[in-house]
């Protein structure tokens, strides 16, 4: 098994932050905290990156550039939203044009609070989001390996998850019953 | 040199350049990064970052794109083990020329402006080294009566003595080949990124994992050139020519951490001027002394 | 030996064609019946090639000389040619107000009418010389000739209905001059008489004139007049070589007076030898359209796109080169030969500059072809057998290449009504076949492992051998730029593009010759090894009397195995990518792309188009920036060369 964590590249896209999140991103790259030591490159290209680091709230005209640009990802991908205005909307959440943090358009994975993040604070965002990177991708080689498309996998997938979630239910229900018989 | 020789040295080139380029790359990253007072990311990086491209899902905006750059890898493959296997240097810098409209076919029939205007850029880039290149096998041809690597590689004494303009327009262009600042202009390794990735942008997974050790390749080629000028029949000058690819690679690395990208016009007027000035008087030298 | 009279055919039967295409009538009855007699009076000019061919190779592909005595009725003939094109000629100017281009035409018809009658030329020469070069002209005529005649009746229909609505209908006409011009041509490649081939100069150039002016508009009339007297002016330098050949010796006879100068070389009769050479020379110059008399051949273009492939890239112009090959043994070396090489090279170097900054599909084929002319004149001027052999063989595909992306080009525009290579965004998706034939078209002309590049690799290493460090700069110079002007035109073919599909109008008979030329241009590249063993090589035998061996061994076999490898490794992987599952995704444009990857949304929330252009730096290489000083840098190398050929003389 391969072991993709040590290559995490990043797509940064920011919404609509006031700046403070994306010099801190920046910051992440430079000499000082120099997060290329983990394999990290900031490709500026959806069609290579593999984390998506977005900052600032999604107001009505970055949404859809959102999703095109989270579907331009090739598969497995992480996103991670860095700064409390892409975890909820900050203190912008309730402007005329913001529809609130970065996961009411695409899933978010890991949320990196703080205003404005702390470089250190992005970089162990980012090593959580490569943990989950790598967990994705055995699941994507695993899907590759039995020959499914990603809707099919899904799908079997929830199948599981309902199944287990059905044969939790049912195991709870008769600890219940034997609880109170 | 024997045939079979030839062949197996060929082989080689095809087993080792990618391992090769790869470390070379690794070098090259760790070495820029303490240039810049970074740790950097460890030497076998760049054999990462290809394995998780191939791992990825195969994303692609036209399905052409895949088999034109294969083309264009098998093509590259083709140049180098031609040129490691001792046949003729120009026939292999045509083929070389040949690699690179691959690579242009693949950008441009994606039809996305940032990979369009890379592609331009490239075809400026190989406008721009393509007479230093084919004078470079023009000197060889003057120095020592042949265009074949073989034959050049049997000379009694390093070439270099004879063809330093030579040498120092072929390291001059090696800089756009490397795609080293301040010659990166169709893409870069790094991110300045007014183009996005330039010619790269829409290549994703498989195909940038295929251009990656593509570049790998080019480079263990082009590094290959290099030796030719100092190879001859001693075998020490193995070594000699081994020491030289890297002091060569690294000034090209400082070169790349130590300017500013260039216009495309600076860049073909500086390339041609000292293809002519350095290759040039070079060429006129040898004529006259022969 | 040569029992049937296959020569007089070749040169008579497409005149009498010619008579017959113009008392046609034009109305669509009679337009059958004349396409159908061009259909077959091509085939059977293309049989009598065949049988040409096929009676020299029976003689053991020795030369063959015909026709030495008694032949004054034909010389009489010639004679009242001359007069009728000399009245065809200044009627037309003085229809058009430009008296002086009459003298250029009236002085050497009146100078060689002098000199038949004067009675000094005293030696009885054969009239019809035929060898390896002949014979190879006779194909390039007789195939690529007959195809683009075939090709020009479907075109000419296309050009009339579709495109050019508005210009006079006179096809008659058109195909009358096409089958002058073939017959002509015939008669200049096999003549050996100097004032014959002085005649049949003349008919091409003033059937170029003609078909140039054919839509009568006042830019193609204007254009015309540019040809007819840059071609007349080389003609009236052709006549005085001629005179003054026929003077000193007495003979009539092209192979006479290279053999004449090639001795003459070296001996104090070298230095006036030579002047009748460099004359010829530079008529040759102007018929191939090398600097600085290239503007006429870009102002060719804007004749009917059949006659561009015949006269102006395929035959026509090839007719200089066919002479300067035909000199170039009395060249090599001298300061003629310098004076040649030099203005090819330079030639080629310029143009291929100049053709970067066109986007006009035929004018970049325009400068394309005086570029390789450039580069076949070089070889030429040089005159070692290594170059011959490089230029032969640029000569072979330029011919087949050129002549398919003229027609190509042709029948795209007349489907696509446009000509401009931006106008090609994604062709090979609209109009398949066509931009297929032109890829092949294009790929031929600069991609490895096309014959072109073979014969660059060949001239880069003569002329290095020959120590001579400019031309080594400018074929290098030059072949960089060449390739950068093909290959952003082959990346416009293939770009993706969602518009639809053009209705391809392109009428069968186009396609025929279309297809004939892309098949013929696939092999001659895999033939070339054999055709240099057989048929080059003695060519080079016959013209210097040692041959060369060009093509190493090792260099023919490391070609076919790139041959093989350029084709298969694409097909190979095409297929195997077709199998791969793909996930489409659109392209990147900052993630505002609008879906169909043709458009953007701007800062106002509206839906842009997105245009893609390629690079042409027109203020920088266009033609008004750099022709003028081209013209005079070239202007002035001839002036200076010529006067130092002819003041060495005297």
């Amino acid at each position: 098994m391969a072991n993709v964590k040590r290559s995490p590249w990043l797509l940064h896209y920011d919404g609509s932050s006031c700046n403070g999140c994306d010099i801190e991103v920046l910051a992440c790259m430079t000499p000082v905290y120099d997060a290329e030591r983990l394999g990290v490159e900031n490709t500026g290209d959806p069609m290579q990156a593999d984390i998506l680091l977005i900052t600032g709230g999604i107001n009505a005209q970055a949404e859809p550039v959102v999703k095109q640009i989270y579907d331009q990802m090739p598969r497995p991908k992480v996103v991670v939203a860095v700064g409390i205005c892409a975890c909820t909307g900050g203190v912008f959440k309730d402007a005329y044009n913001i529809k609130g943090g970065a996961d009411t358009v695409v899933p978010v994975d890991i949320y990196v609070p703080g205003c404005a993040a702390r470089p250190q604070s992005i970089i162990d965002g980012i090593i959580q989001a490569r943990e989950l990177f790598q967990k994705r991708s055995e699941e994507h080689d695993a899907m590759v390996k039995a020959g499914l498309t990603y809707e099919q996998y899904k799908k079997m997938k929830d199948e599981e998850e309902a199944k287990k979630v059905a044969a939790a239910k049912a195991e709870e229900d008769r600890r219940e019953e034997e609880n109170n018989g | 040199m024997d045939f079979s020789i030839r062949i197996i040295i060929a082989i080689c080139f095809i087993v080792l350049a990618p391992f090769l380029g790869g470390l070379l790359e690794g070098c090259d990253r760790k070495i820029s990064a303490r240039m810049q007072r970074r740790i950097g990311p460890p030497i076998l990086q760049p054999f990462y970052d290809v394995t998780k491209l191939f791992k990825k899902q195969y994303v692609v905006v036209n399905r052409s794109v895949h088999f034109l750059l294969v083309s264009y890898m098998a093509l590259m493959v083709l140049t180098g083990a031609m040129l490691f296997g001792g046949t003729d240097l120009l026939m292999c810098f045509f083929v070389l020329s040949t690699a690179a409209t691959f690579l242009y076919f693949a950008a441009s029939v994606t039809n996305s402006p940032y990979t369009t205007i890379g592609a331009q850029r490239e075809l400026i880039q190989m406008m721009t080294y393509e007479p230093a290149v084919l004078l470079t096998a023009v000197g060889f041809y003057v120095a020592i009566g042949s265009f074949r690597a073989a034959d050049i590689v049997n000379s009694n004494y390093s070439l270099i003595v004879k063809m330093p303009g030579f040498f120092f327009a072929f390291v001059f262009i090696m800089t756009i080949k490397m795609r080293k600042a301040p010659f990166d202009l169709s893409t870069s390794h790094h991110a300045h990124q007014e183009l996005v990735k330039g010619i790269t942008t829409e290549m994703s997974g498989k195909n940038l994992g295929i251009f990656n050790i593509t570049e790998w390749y080019e480079n263990i080629f082009l590094l290959g050139v290099v030796a030719l000028f100092i190879l001859n029949r001693n075998p020490w000058s193995i070594l000699a020519a081994v020491i030289v690819d890297l002091v060569v690679y690294f000034i090209e690395i400082l070169i790349g951490n130590s300017n500013a990208r260039m216009k495309w016009e600076t860049m073909l007027k500086m390339t041609w001027i000292v293809t002519l000035l350095s290759a040039g008087v070079n060429l006129l030298v040898l004529m006259v002394i022969k | 030996m040569m029992t049937v009279p296959i020569v007089p055919f070749l040169i008579i039967f497409p005149m009498i064609i010619a008579f017959l295409m113009l008392v046609i009538p034009l109305n669509p009855k009679a337009n059958r019946v004349r396409n159908a007699i061009a259909y077959i009076s091509c085939v059977a000019i293309m049989a009598a090639v065949g049988i040409l061919v096929a009676m020299w190779i029976a003689g053991g592909t020795k030369p063959i000389a015909l026709y030495s005595e008694g032949m004054e009725l034909a010389d009489n003939a010639t004679i009242v040619g001359e007069f009728i094109l000399m009245i065809v000629v200044t009627f037309l100017s003085f229809k058009y107000r430009k008296y002086w281009i009459c003298i250029l035409s009236i002085v050497p018809t009146i100078a060689i009418t002098w000199l038949e009658k004067s009675g000094y030329i005293t030696k009885e020469t054969p009239r019809i010389y035929i060898d390896h070069l002949s014979i190879l002209m006779c194909l390039i005529v007789g195939v690529i000739g007959s195809l683009i005649v075939i090709y020009a009746v479907g075109y000419m229909h296309g050009y009339h209905h579709y495109l050019h609505q508005r210009v006079q209908d006179r096809r008659n006409y058109f195909f009358m001059v096409l089958f002058i011009f073939l017959g002509a041509m015939f008669g200049f490649v096999l003549s050996d008489s100097l004032t014959w081939i002085q005649l049949f100069w003349e008919i091409t150039s003033v059937c170029s004139f003609l078909l140039i002016g054919y839509t009568r508009e006042p830019v193609a009339i204007r254009n015309s007049f540019r040809a007819l007297w840059m071609n007349l002016l080389g003609g009236c330098a052709l006549t005085i070589g001629i005179i003054m050949f026929a003077m000193t010796t007495g003979m009539n006879s092209l192979a006479g007076l290279v053999s004449f100068a090639e001795q003459a070389a070296g001996t104090p009769l070298g230095d006036f030898a030579i002047v009748p050479v460099a004359l010829i020379a530079f008529a040759a110059l102007t018929k191939a359209a090398q600097l600085p008399f290239s503007t006429w051949l870009l102002g060719a273009m804007v004749a009917p796109t059949p006659s561009s492939a015949l006269l102006h890239s395929a035959t026509m112009v090839k007719a200089g080169i066919y002479v300067l090959f035909r000199l170039s043994p009395a060249m090599h070396g001298t300061v003629t030969g310098n004076m040649v090489a030099f203005v090819g090279g330079f030639t080629f170097l310029m143009a291929s500059f100049i053709a970067i900054a066109q986007s006009d599909g035929k004018k970049v084929l325009a400068m394309s072809t005086i570029s390789n002319l450039g580069l076949m004149v070089a070889c030429a001027g040089m005159g070692t057998p290594e170059t011959i052999w490089a230029g032969i063989f640029l000569m072979i595909f330029h011919a087949v290449s050129k002549s398919l992306l003229f027609q190509d080009v042709g029948a795209t525009e007349n489907s696509l009504g446009s000509r401009d290579i931006e106008n090609m965004h994604g062709l090979l998706y609209r109009l398949p076949f066509l931009a297929f034939c032109m890829f092949i078209g294009i790929a031929g002309m600069f991609l490895a492992p096309f014959g072109m590049l073979i014969s660059k690799w060949a001239t880069l290493r003569s002329s290095i051998d020959e120590n001579n460090i400019i031309m080594t700069f400018m074929i290098i110079f030059g072949s960089a730029t060449t390739s950068f002007y093909w290959t952003k035109w082959l990346g416009k073919l293939i770009a993706q593009t969602n518009e639809e599909p053009v209705k391809d109008i392109t009428k069968p008979n186009e396609k025929i010759s279309i297809a004939i030329h892309a098949v013929l241009m696939v092999l001659l590249c895999v033939l070339m090894p054999i055709l240099t063993k057989t048929f080059v090589e003695p060519l080079l035998a016959e013209m210097f009397g040692k041959t060369a061996e060009v093509l190493p061994m090792s260099i023919l076999y490391l070609l076919v195995f790139i041959i093989v490898f350029v084709f298969v490794v694409p097909v190979i992987s095409y297929e195997a990518s077709k199998k791969m599952h793909a996930n489409q995704k659109l392209s990147y444009m900052s993630g505002i792309n609008t879906g169909k990857n043709d458009g953007f949304v701007d800062s106002f929330g509206n839906e842009r188009r997105l245009t893609l252009s390629n690079y042409y730096f027109a203020n920088r290489l266009g033609i008004r920036k750099l022709m003028v000083p081209c013209q005079l840098i070239s202007m002035a190398v001839l002036i200076v060369m010529m006067a130092m050929i002819i003041g060495g003389a005297f």
